[in-house]
């Protein structure tokens, strides 16, 4: 069915691009925006170190450099090369979920890396994205009638739940939960209708018995502090009322730069991972937590632009699945540290110490701008041109 | 292709949906950040650089360790430490010289304080030293006009009184290292805590430590304690009673002296542990107050092991101990009858091995008992032959050998009863049937712990239960202790028939003239004891050696001299106690380990007889006044 008009539209309708073309199209707003972010992040560690690029910003910076790196590789990668081995990646990430439960270091009281000598592996962070691509697939050849049926339903969900059970194994509560968010917002935007929704949830609701069970002691204590912090004023309702003493004495403008005294004074435990808002908080006040915000909601938006000028259904749902799963992060630590959900191990995204959820964030940026150069795009149901 | 205008405008209505619950999230981040930094920014600010809480942890008091009759065993002591505080002294230097001049002072303390002070805040207390003694301490606090800054600080530190005794029962206690399971107890974070390293020290810990408890305290602005808000005591850890009984241990100490030695001794009933000694022993004391390099390297490097507790870790070969579980075994598969009987001349052949008795002529024609009481090896060979050794093996793990005894001490080791598919998985060779001969009498593979031969020797006198032992006299959990209850062991499923058969064997061992034990025996009226002399041979006898006359064990270095063993229960008639003594490289059974048996086994029913008879009379005096009033 050749429509006479996709005739004149030959660049919408061409299925290879070059590189200089691919290029040409990288968003430089967006990594603009993912800069800023990050270079607010350096400006703090900084102060965390009681103004000094050691031990953490200079780390800090050389991994941004890398991920960016890594990120517009991934970009001009063809969308339909990550489409083509969503399923393979999923599989490697189940395998290597398995092989941590298996044979994994133990650290932090949790099994969650495989040492490979030059870079600690963590499964669960590959899975966050091979989950996106996953579904991704998944839904791109399915049309509405398709999405309505049940039966089409039950295969992606035990994609979902058999990953989450290994990762809530671990056991890696945050982890966990995160990639049955974004996962649920796939669903969501594959046009799943909501009284499917409410039925799974309101069964969740059911199962919370049975699921507290199963939790490990450290984290029905947390769950337990979260509802009565001053219950364990030491263990880490300790970590929330310092974090909250700090915020709040912020105030409107913020301390100042590098003049944080509760941070300063090592009142703050994790101030340079889980915790660095809070230090931003107290430096920079209200004004710069919502400048912080600002950026984050931009690059949300970036996202979401991105995912509706896409063609390809694929691209579309990888933008907004991405989009969403970074909009989990930056919400539940922010959140968390402000003492509105119980404490798990979420970082601020580009911003918190640490090296795997810088590179795999700013692989999934690389994603969506795969999703952005190659949006005009059609891709078959299999990841080819056309069927 | 397919309907995609409807999937995109659903898509685009979905992603709105979407786009507004994050909105909504948004929002409520925005809301709780006003909240915290505008509506109650007063309430923190004031919290935070006016006068802001600290909250500090209370170092609770360890738990007590009490033997059965309540001498203690573990103590806390008050630890005096000498702190200086760097703002108040006018130079550290001429201050810890004038220090240096009062009490010893090494150059390492030196350069420790000196890294301290440079990283605390200069109004921080550093410690100098610690473990001063009361002399120490006077002469500081008279010299304490010169010494500005220097001030002295009360702490607690575990003391064992009994030093030697007990030790590895015990353990000892240190500072939480790298290494150590922590499990987020806040209490490990203190610089004065002490984690328990080995002995019950180490199992009980948890329920040891106590609960820690909180002081708030105003700080200011740098960090200085202005007062105190509010203090939650903690709560004491649980004090622990052991079924050990010290007197009895310090005896059976004694009378081990200086071998490398080792003595269980076990109420077969309930499983009580009330003699476990292991000699050499060590001070714990010395692992709390700091080892020397020297110090720790005699105690690591002495071939006699003194860290070791020998009783659950150490192994060694049963030896004719081991000869009741052939019998049994032998029994229970009817390859044998009691009154059958073997000629043994010295030696026995299988193909072209020869394997001797320890009875250079032999012990001629003997039948189930004889061989017990003589301790015959060619009896023995030949059932064990018959028999199988799997099917020993599985006798010998009913009765305790070979696998974890389940006793609350760590480190315990579980020895070794091989079989055949151990040596194919292990060894990957198959079994010669020259082994089950070898190992029939405890010789070959086998590997076993006096604590196992004591557990063995209570099954075999209890009748065939499968008693656990313990050292806590309560059943302690995490923080809390209660009584036992009463034991429910299940049975080895052997007959009581084999059972009585291998006791008369070893009634006959200690009690009739010509048993291998029979000068070890004791003569007191209903205090009788059964047992088995054992002697492991741990190196082996060439041809040669057998020709022109076996060595003396006094011939040897004593790394290459026999272990001499000894089990036994008792009272022979109505059994309550059994022993189990290995001294390593002692020599002979009978000679060393029987005779060191025979008087601790009759120390204990004394101490027992003593314990009813004053029991019974407090019984009599309270009835007494119960009729009065």
């Amino acid at each position: 069915m050749l429509r006479p008009t996709q005739r004149l539209h030959s660049r919408l309708n061409r299925t290879e691009m070059s590189w200089r073309e691919k290029i040409w199209q990288i968003n430089w707003s967006l990594i603009a925006v993912l800069t800023a972010i990050a270079g607010i992040g350096f400006l703090t560690l900084y102060s965390a170190a009681k103004g000094s690029l050691e031990p953490w910003a200079v780390k800090q910076m050389v991994r941004f450099a890398m991920g960016i790196g890594l990120m517009i590789t991934v970009a001009v990668v063809d969308l339909r090369f990550w489409m083509r081995h969503a399923y393979t990646l999923y599989a490697v990430s189940i395998v290597l979920l398995i092989a941590v439960e298996l044979k994994g270091t133990i650290g932090m009281g949790a099994q969650r890396w495989i040492d490979l000598g030059f870079i600690q592996l963590q499964p669960s962070e590959i899975m966050k994205i091979a989950m996106i691509l996953t579904l991704s697939r998944y839904f791109h050849g399915a049309s509405v009638q398709d999405v309505g049926r049940p039966t089409f339903l039950i295969p992606p969900l035990l994609l979902v739940l058999l990953p989450v059970a290994l990762v809530m194994k671990q056991p890696d509560l945050g982890t966990a939960m995160m990639v049955l968010m974004s996962s649920g917002a796939i669903f969501f935007m594959a046009g799943v209708r909501l009284w499917k929704f409410a039925i799974l949830l309101a069964s969740g609701l059911g199962a919370i018995p049975v699921a507290w069970q199963f939790l490990h002691d450290y984290q029905k204590k947390r769950v337990i502090i979260f509802m009565n912090p001053d219950q364990d004023p030491l263990g880490a309702g300790y970590h929330i009322t310092q974090s909250k003493i700090a915020l709040g004495s912020g105030g409107l403008f913020g301390k100042g730069y590098m003049n944080g005294t509760q941070s300063g004074l090592n009142f703050l435990p994790e101030k340079q991972t889980d915790f660095i808002f809070t230090m931003y908080g107290e430096e920079w006040g209200l004004m710069g937590g919502l400048f912080l915000l600002g950026l984050y909601v931009v690059l949300t938006g970036f996202g979401y632009a991105i995912a509706l000028r896409c063609r390809a259904q694929f691209g579309r749902l990888v933008s907004l699945g991405i989009t969403t799963t970074f909009f989990l992060y930056f919400f539940i630590n922010t959140a968390m540290v402000m003492g509105l959900v119980p404490v798990v191990g979420v970082p601020l995204p580009l911003i918190s110490y640490g090296g795997t959820a810088m590179l795999s964030l700013l692989f999934g940026w690389g994603l969506v701008m795969s999703a952005y150069i190659h949006r005009d795009l059609p891709i078959g149901r299999r990841g080819g041109h056309d069927d | 292709m397919y309907h995609d205008n409807d999937r995109t405008k659903l898509f685009s209505r979905r992603a709105l949906m979407l786009a507004g619950g994050k909105g909504a999230l948004i929002s409520a981040l925005i809301a709780r950040m006003y909240y915290l930094q505008v509506v109650e920014a007063d309430r923190y600010t004031m919290l935070s650089e006016e006068n802001r809480v600290a909250i500090r942890l209370l170092l609770p008091p360890r738990g007590l360790i009490l033997d059965r009759s309540g001498i203690a065993m573990a103590v806390n002591q008050h630890n005096y430490r000498v702190l200086v505080v760097s703002e108040k002294t006018p130079s550290l230097d001429y201050t810890l010289d004038a220090l240096a001049q009062i009490i010893a002072l090494t150059d390492h303390d030196r350069g420790r304080v000196t890294k301290e002070v440079r990283r605390r805040r200069s109004f921080v207390p550093i410690t100098v030293r610690e473990n001063l003694s009361w002399e120490e301490v006077a002469r500081i606090e008279v010299n304490a006009p010169d010494l500005p800054g220097v001030m002295i600080d009360v702490g607690q530190s575990r003391f064992y009184p009994l030093e030697h005794l007990g030790a590895h029962i015990l353990g000892y206690v240190s500072a939480v290292s790298e290494n150590d399971q922590t499990d987020n107890d806040p209490l490990e974070e203190l610089p004065g805590f002490r984690i328990g390293k080995a002995g019950v020290e180490k199992i009980y810990d948890m329920a040891l430590r106590g609960k820690g408890g909180t002081s708030q305290e105003e700080v200011n602005a740098v960090g200085r304690v202005m007062r105190e808000l509010e203090r939650r005591e903690g709560e004491p850890g649980v004090d622990l009673t052991l079924t050990l009984d010290m007197r009895l241990q310090e005896y059976a100490a004694q009378r081990l002296g200086d071998e490398s030695a080792a003595v269980v001794v076990m109420d077969i009933h309930t499983g009580d542990v009330i003699v476990m000694a292991s000699t050499p022993s060590y001070d714990p004391n010395a692992f709390n107050r700091g080892l020397t390099h020297d110090e720790w390297k005699e105690l690591s490097t002495n071939p006699r092991a003194p860290l070791q507790n020998k009783a659950i870790s150490g192994t060694f070969a049963p030896g004719s101990t081991f000869k009741m579980v052939v019998a049994i075994a032998a029994l229970e598969a009817g390859v044998i009858s009691p009154e059958q009987t073997v000629l043994c001349r010295g030696h026995t052949e299988l193909g072209s091995i020869k394997f001797h008795c320890w009875k250079k002529g032999g012990h001629g024609s003997v039948d189930l008992i004889n061989a017990i009481k003589g301790s015959c090896d060619v009896y023995f060979y030949e059932i064990a032959r018959r028999v199988g050794f799997d099917k020993v093996a599985e006798v010998a793990n009913r009765l305790g050998l070979g696998v974890h005894t389940g006793i609350d001490l760590p480190n315990e080791r579980p020895g070794l009863i091989p079989t055949r598919a151990w040596k194919r998985k292990a060894l990957k060779q198959p079994w010669h049937p020259g082994e089950s001969l070898i190992n029939g009498i405890g010789q070959g593979y086998c590997l076993t712990t006096p604590l196992q031969l004591a557990v063995m020797t209570a099954r075999i006198a209890n009748g065939g239960v499968q008693v656990v032992p313990h050292v806590a006299r309560e059943l302690i959990t995490d923080k809390d202790s209660a009584s036992r209850p009463a034991p429910n062991w299940p049975s080895c499923g052997v007959s009581q028939r084999s059972l009585a058969l291998v006791r008369r064997g070893m009634n006959a061992v200690s009690n009739e003239p010509g048993g291998t034990a029979f000068r070890a025996r004791i003569e007191q009226e209903g205090m009788w004891l059964s047992g088995k002399t054992g002697t492991a041979q741990v190196r082996r006898i060439t041809m040669r050696e057998r020709e022109t006359g076996v060595k003396k064990n006094e011939e040897l270095p004593w790394k290459e001299r026999d272990h001499a063993l000894f089990v036994a229960y008792a009272p022979e008639d109505a059994p309550r106690f059994s022993i189990a003594v290995v001294v390593e490289h002692g020599g002979g059974g009978s000679a060393v380990a029987a005779p060191i048996a025979r008087d601790i086994m009759l120390e204990v029913q004394k101490r027992e007889r003593a314990r009813i008879a004053s029991g019974h009379d407090c019984g009599d005096h309270a009835c007494g006044h119960k009729e009065h009033g």
